[in-house]
Parts: structure tokens; C-alpha cells; sequence
């Protein structure tokens, strides 16, 4: 609640900047959950690493400051598009940034569409803000629900897991991560044998994993997200689900779930991720300085991919030379070479997607792992072109056009 | 594999089985809110946030001190209980001579700031909390599977819920809280303590919370939330079961926890709403609740 005072009175407090002062800062605003259960995977740290791309970028964009603000959404579609009007209307707002919860996603998707202000994505994974609800204005920066259900979904059936069960967070995301996933398996050889649907932040999933027990599948495929992925994984440990033979696959998992659930539980689990910092030594050198501001926290795949978005979102604008238009800035992005410790070899497209590498990790074991926040083994690079949906198989209209 | 109306016996069972373990934990926490509103005619809207602590402490404990789990489940409680006295002392106790929104207005937002402290400190994804090695592992049957764990948590919720109950209604302190509910000033009169019977209830009351709050730790996540994931549910329990009575908020608490376990079998996407439902039908038929006496 207090984050929500604060948001009020920056908000108020900028209202009067409008009035009083001549020249206004572009705003980057990073809307994001600074209450629920995204803030550790997200929140703070999504505004932190928004600010160091501002510094690193010089803290000027054509002649003007910029600063960066943060919103929190709360998790909610109507809470998220009226700040979204707001910053636009009346903060000199020029990108929004992070947006977690894909429904929140959604929303803010339609305002910055109609206002085309630039919106970089970098929490929110529904494949179809990049699908059927795309926008020229918008780049979908880190993951989505595609990548992660081709990179675990396929590497699994591929290894003999081919019987699935899901258990689905019952919104916009969850119903996606399943269709993506369910396509995936099926491609490779595998069978969907069951799925139940759980509200979101359920704290008792006993019931759900019976079912998904009985049901005799080869891995119990857990489509949701952060708290109830934790639980989920913790409570399966408890009945004994992979004792019994059946595996888990955590469709997604951030490095804040596993420091949440501890590695004796998450040991082994196979992952599909953009971004894990202790890759090489750029990724280390800039995850030491996010740690630096978070208390020693290392970051998730979207806190990286919130810098990298900004920063090549203020390098596009630089280059186009205005930011009135997200659109224009957008399409300068298309024509530039995306190369930073975050993305390798990566490209934004026409439908928003920004292609680049992904990995398929595991969790180390207990002991493996040197310490806190030493989680993962890279088993492979998944090349972006394997990774994200082909454009022959989407369904964005702006790909004709 | 043995059917009953289409649903696997093996399913059926466990679901009973998880009405039961989670009937255990309304049951507990709704006691100790109904124990506090008898008394103090406050609605502890901070019950969610004691038992969230009661989680972080016995984490606390142990990340800390080394202490293990028998030990943080003895001691929690009692700083847990430690901290509601304290509340109610320099707090709580002044909002008595108010009217009873203002109690209500206040336990709320002392569970907002606990949360928001302990959200600030420790973030929202939690702490990984293990059940003791002796607890672990899973009892299977061809009727029921069940995790050892969660077998301990119904006997000792059916343990201490039957301990307050008769610690209430047959023992001499027991009386003096009764007698205290029904007219405090004629008690006082006759030299009981009484300011020192409602610190020691909330006390008590906040304790029960600090409990349920370490038998949760090692099955949910040990989170700033937890507790307001609960709070509504218990409210609930303790409207169904009528305001203050001690039985009723014992065998709602039971009795919700079986109806929503079935619910997640039969039609899983009303699981979430089944309690509320019952409520509302309990409030048209008997506003004063199922075991409650209208006043």
C-alpha cells in the first residue's frame, strides 16, 4: 500500500511539474506489480534496470532529460490502462516498459496502439501480443509462451516424456503457455492426456496434482507462473510426484522462483530461459551491478531484458531523431543490428517479436550449486530462429500489410 | 479402478482427505478469531498477518538460530503471541470505549504494515521451508494417498482445537472468560483481572494464528501474503459458523474444508467460490450462522 502511496504522489507530483516547469523530461514509464506476487520476479528490480540503461545511455535523448517512472499495475487490466492514458495524456510518457501479467499486457497493448507510443515488452509472455493482437508500436523484448513451450516442451517428448498433464493458471497466459505447449509436445510425438484449470494465487494445489497423478501421464506440465508455480512444485515434492516416476516441467520459471522454492526442491527441473547471469563476462559484469543495487540480488531474464529494450528503444530513437511516433521508432529498431550481453544475434520483427537466442538450462543440484543464486547448467543454445514462432505461422495482420 | 459417479475412488478419497488438512487450518485460525471476537467484540482483521508471522518466525528460528522444526513449532507461537500482547496493550486497548469499526479499521491496517514490512524485507517470492526428516515421505494406500506431513497437521489441529475448546468450557479460567463475555463489569466486581483477561486472550487468540502459521510453513510458500491468501476464507468460516462461537467456528472450519475439496473434484472451477456460496446461503436462512445465537 505504501508503493501505492508513493505512486500516487509521484503522480501528483509530476501533474504539478506539468503546470509549473517549461521544458519536461521524456518519461520512460515501467509499469509494472510493486505489491503482488511479480514484484521480486519484475517490480523493483524492472525499475532499477531501467534507470541503469538510462545512465548508461547518457541520460539525454535529443537535447532533453530523461527519467523514468514507475506504475504499479497491480495486476490489474483497468488499474494498468488507466495509468498507461494517464503517463501518455499527461507525463510526457514516450515508452512504457516491463508490463508483467499478460492480460495487464493486453490492455495497455490497445492504448499505446491508438496513442503509438512505444511499448517494450519484457514480462509479459502471451504469444498473442506478438499474434493476433500485435501492434507496430510494441516489441515483445525477452520471452514468450511459444519459445518456453517449444524449448522444454519438445526437448522433454523428445527424451521420452510423452504423455502430458496440465495444470493451468485459468487466465489470458496460462490458456496460451497450454495451446503453445500442447502444439509442441504433439509436434514431437507426444499426447496430451488430461488438464485441469487453477484460479490464480492458489495456495492449495493437493487437489489438482491427485488428479494429475491418477491421470498416468509422463510429466505433470505446470502452465503458470511465479507464487503458484512455487507452490505447485512444492506441494508435488510433498506427494511424493517424482518419487512416483512423474516428472515435472515447470513451463515458467524465473530465477526468483528457484531462490524462492530452494534447490531441494527445484533441483534437475528443465528450463527454457533468455537470460541467465552467469553465462559469460559480460553477463556477469552486469548482473554485479544490478546486484549492487538490489542488495546482492541477481537478475531475472526480464530485469536484463528491461535494460536491453530501453536501451536500444533510446538508441532507435536517438537515431530516428523524434518519439512522438513509436511506430517510426520501431521500424528504425528493424533496420539496426541488436547486439548487447543480453540479446546475441538478435532482430526485431514486423509482428514485435525480437528474435535472439535462448537456452535450455537445468537446476543444479544442492550440491552443484557454490552458493545463493548459483542455479543453473546451460544444456544447450537454442538458436532464435528455432526458438520463436515462424512468421508463416503467425497470425499478426501487420505481416501482410 | 473403482468409480463413484465417474470419478476415480482414489481421487475421491484423497480429495476427502485434503477437506480435512485444509478444514485444519480453518479450523485453527478461525477458532482464534472467534475466541477473540467472544471477548474482546473485535474483529481481527490482523489474525491473517499473525499467522503469516507465525511462519517467518519459525523460518527465523531456524535460518538463525538453527533451530528445527519442534523447536520453532514450541517457540513461534509464543513470540507470535508475545508480539499480539504487546499489540493489544498499547494499542488495541485504547479502541475498546469505540465504536467496534474502529478495532476493525485498526487490525486491518496493522496486517497491511506487517505485510508491506516483511514484503520490503524479505520480497513476496518467499522462503523455502522443509518439513522435519522424520515427517517426510508419503503414506499410500489403494484408497488414499497422503503425505506424512500432512497426516500430523490434522491430528495435532484436532488436538489443539479440542484443547481450547475444553480449556474454555471446563476449566475454572475458562469460566471467568465466559462469564467475562457475558458481563465484564459484574466480573470485575468480583476481583477478576479482566484488562489482564483481554491482553491474555489476544494473546492467546494471535498465538493459535502463530501455530497454524508453522504447520503451514513446510506446505505453502512462507510468503508476506500468505496470510491475506487466507484471511477472507476465515471470515467466511467464522460468519457460517456464527460470530464468537467456539464449537461452530471448530466444525465450519471442518466442514468447509470437505465441501471445497469436493468441489475441486466435481466442478473445479467453482472450488474457489463454494464457501462463499454456503455463506450466503447460511446468512438468508440463519443470519446468526450455524452455531450462533441470535442476539
Amino acid at each position: 500500500m505504501t508503493l501505492i502511496r508513493r505512486a500516487i504522489l509521484t503522480s501528483a507530483f509530476s501533474v504539478a511539474l506539468v503546470a509549473g516547469a517549461q521544458a519536461e523530461p521524456y518519461r520512460i514509464g515501467v509499469l509494472t506489480d510493486m505489491s503482488g506476487m511479480n514484484y521480486d520476479l519484475s517490480g523493483k528490480g524492472s525499475e532499477v534496470a531501467a534507470q541503469m540503461a538510462v545512465e548508461d545511455f547518457g541520460g539525454t535523448l535529443l537535447g532533453e532529460n530523461i527519467e523514468v517512472i514507475v506504475g504499479d499495475h497491480q495486476n490489474k487490466p483497468d488499474v494498468g490502462s488507466t495509468l498507461a492514458r494517464r503517463w501518455i495524456d499527461e507525463q510526457n510518457v514516450i515508452a512504457i516498459a516491463d508490463v508483467p501479467t499478460s492480460s495487464v499486457a493486453l490492455a495497455v497493448q490497445e492504448i499505446t496502439r491508438q496513442s503509438d507510443t512505444a511499448l517494450l515488452i519484457s514480462t509479459a509472455g502471451s504469444s498473442a501480443l506478438t499474434g493476433a493482437s500485435c501492434s507496430p508500436s510494441t516489441a515483445q523484448w525477452t520471452w514468450d509462451t511459444y519459445a518456453l513451450a517449444n524449448g522444454t516442451g519438445r526437448a522433454m517428448t523428445l527424451e521420452g516424456d510423452k504423455k502430458w498433464f496440465f495444470l493451468t493458471v485459468d487466465y489470458t497466459f496460462g490458456h496460451a503457455l497450454e495451446a503453445d505447449t500442447a502444439a509442441a509436445v504433439e509436434a514431437a510425438g507426444g499426447t496430451v492426456v488430461g488438464q485441469v484449470m487453477h484460479p490464480r494465487e492458489t495456495s492449495d494445489f493437493s487437489s489438482y496434482l491427485l488428479q494429475a497423478q491418477a491421470s498416468g501421464a509422463d510429466v505433470i506440465a505446470l502452465a503458470n507462473s511465479s507464487g503458484d508455480t512455487m507452490t505447485a512444485l512444492k506441494q508435488a515434492e510433498e506427494f511424493g510426484i517424482t518419487a512416483g516416476g512423474q516428472n515435472i516441467a515447470g513451463m515458467l520459471l524465473f530465477l526468483t522462483d528457484v531462490n524462492g522454492v530452494g534447490l531441494d526442491i527445484a533441483q534437475n527441473l528443465t528450463l527454457t530461459t533468455a537470460f541467465y547471469w552467469d553465462m559469460n563476462d559480460e553477463t556477469r559484469a552486469w548482473s554485479e551491478r544490478f546486484g549492487e543495487r538490489m542488495d546482492g540480488k541477481m537478475p531475472t531474464m526480464v530485469h536484463a531484458g528491461v535494460y536491453s529494450a530501453v536501451m536500444n528503444y533510446l538508441k532507435a530513437a536517438e537515431a530516428t531523431g523524434q518519439v512522438k511516433s513509436g511506430s517510426r521508432v520501431m521500424e528504425t529498431m528493424r533496420g539496426m543490428d541488436i547486439d548487447d550481453f543480453f540479446n546475441r544475434n538478435a532482430s526485431l520483427r514486423k509482428d514485435g517479436r525480437v528474435v535472439h537466442d535462448m537456452y535450455l538450462v537445468q537446476v543444479k543440484t544442492p550440491e552443484e550449486s557454490a552458493g545463493p543464486w548459483d542455479y543453473y547448467k546451460v544444456l544447450r543454445t537454442i538458436p532464435g530462429a528455432e526458438a520463436f514462432r515462424p512468421l508463416d505461422k503467425s497470425d499478426c495482420p501487420l505481416i501482410d500489410g | 479402478m473403482t468409480m463413484i459417479f465417474g470419478v476415480p475412488l482414489v481421487v475421491l478419497t484423497g480429495q476427502v482427505m485434503i477437506g480435512l488438512i485444509n478444514g485444519s487450518f480453518y479450523a485453527l485460525l478461525s477458532l482464534g478469531l472467534a475466541v477473540i471476537f467472544g471477548l474482546l467484540r473485535v474483529v481481527n482483521f490482523a489474525h491473517g498477518a499473525f499467522y503469516m508471522l507465525g511462519a517467518f518466525v519459525a523460518w527465523m528460528l531456524g535460518q538463525y538460530l538453527g533451530l528445527g522444526y519442534w523447536g520453532s513449532l514450541l517457540i513461534a507461537p509464543i513470540i507470535v503471541g508475545l508480539a499480539g500482547a504487546l499489540v493489544e496493550r498499547t494499542m488495541l486497548r485504547r479502541l475498546y470505549d469505540l465504536d467496534h469499526l474502529y478495532g476493525l479499521l485498526f487490525t486491518f491496517g496493522l496486517a497491511l504494515l506487517l505485510e508491506g514490512v516483511f514484503q520490503h524485507l524479505y520480497g513476496v517470492s518467499g522462503k523455502p521451508f522443509s518439513a522435519p526428516v522424520e515427517m517426510r515421505g508419503v503414506v499410500r494406500t489403494d484408497f488414499v494417498t497422503v503425505p506424512v506431513y500432512r497426516g500430523w497437521v490434522v491430528v495435532a489441529s484436532l488436538l489443539i482445537c479440542f484443547g481450547t475448546w475444553a480449556l474454555i468450557e471446563k476449566t475454572k479460567i475458562g469460566s471467568y472468560l465466559r462469564a467475562a463475555t457475558e458481563d465484564s463489569i459484574l466480573v470485575q466486581a468480583f476481583g477478576v483481572n479482566v484488562p489482564l483477561l483481554l491482553t491474555l486472550t489476544y494473546a492467546f487468540g494471535c498465538g493459535l494464528a502463530g501455530i497454524a502459521g508453522v504447520l503451514a510453513a513446510p506446505i505453502f510458500q512462507v510468503s508476506p501474503t500468505m496470510g491475506s491468501n487466507m484471511i477472507i476464507i476465515i471470515f467466511a468460516v467464522v460468519v457460517v459458523g456464527g460470530m464468537g462461537s467456539i464449537l461452530g467456528a471448530i466444525a465450519t472450519g471442518y466442514l468447509l474444508g470437505l465441501v471445497e475439496g469436493l468441489t475441486k473434484v466435481f466442478y473445479p472451477e467453482a472450488a474457489n467460490i463454494a464457501i462463499f456460496v454456503i455463506m450466503a446461503i447460511v446468512l438468508l436462512l440463519r443470519p446468526a450462522g450455524l452455531f450462533g445465537k441470535e442476539n
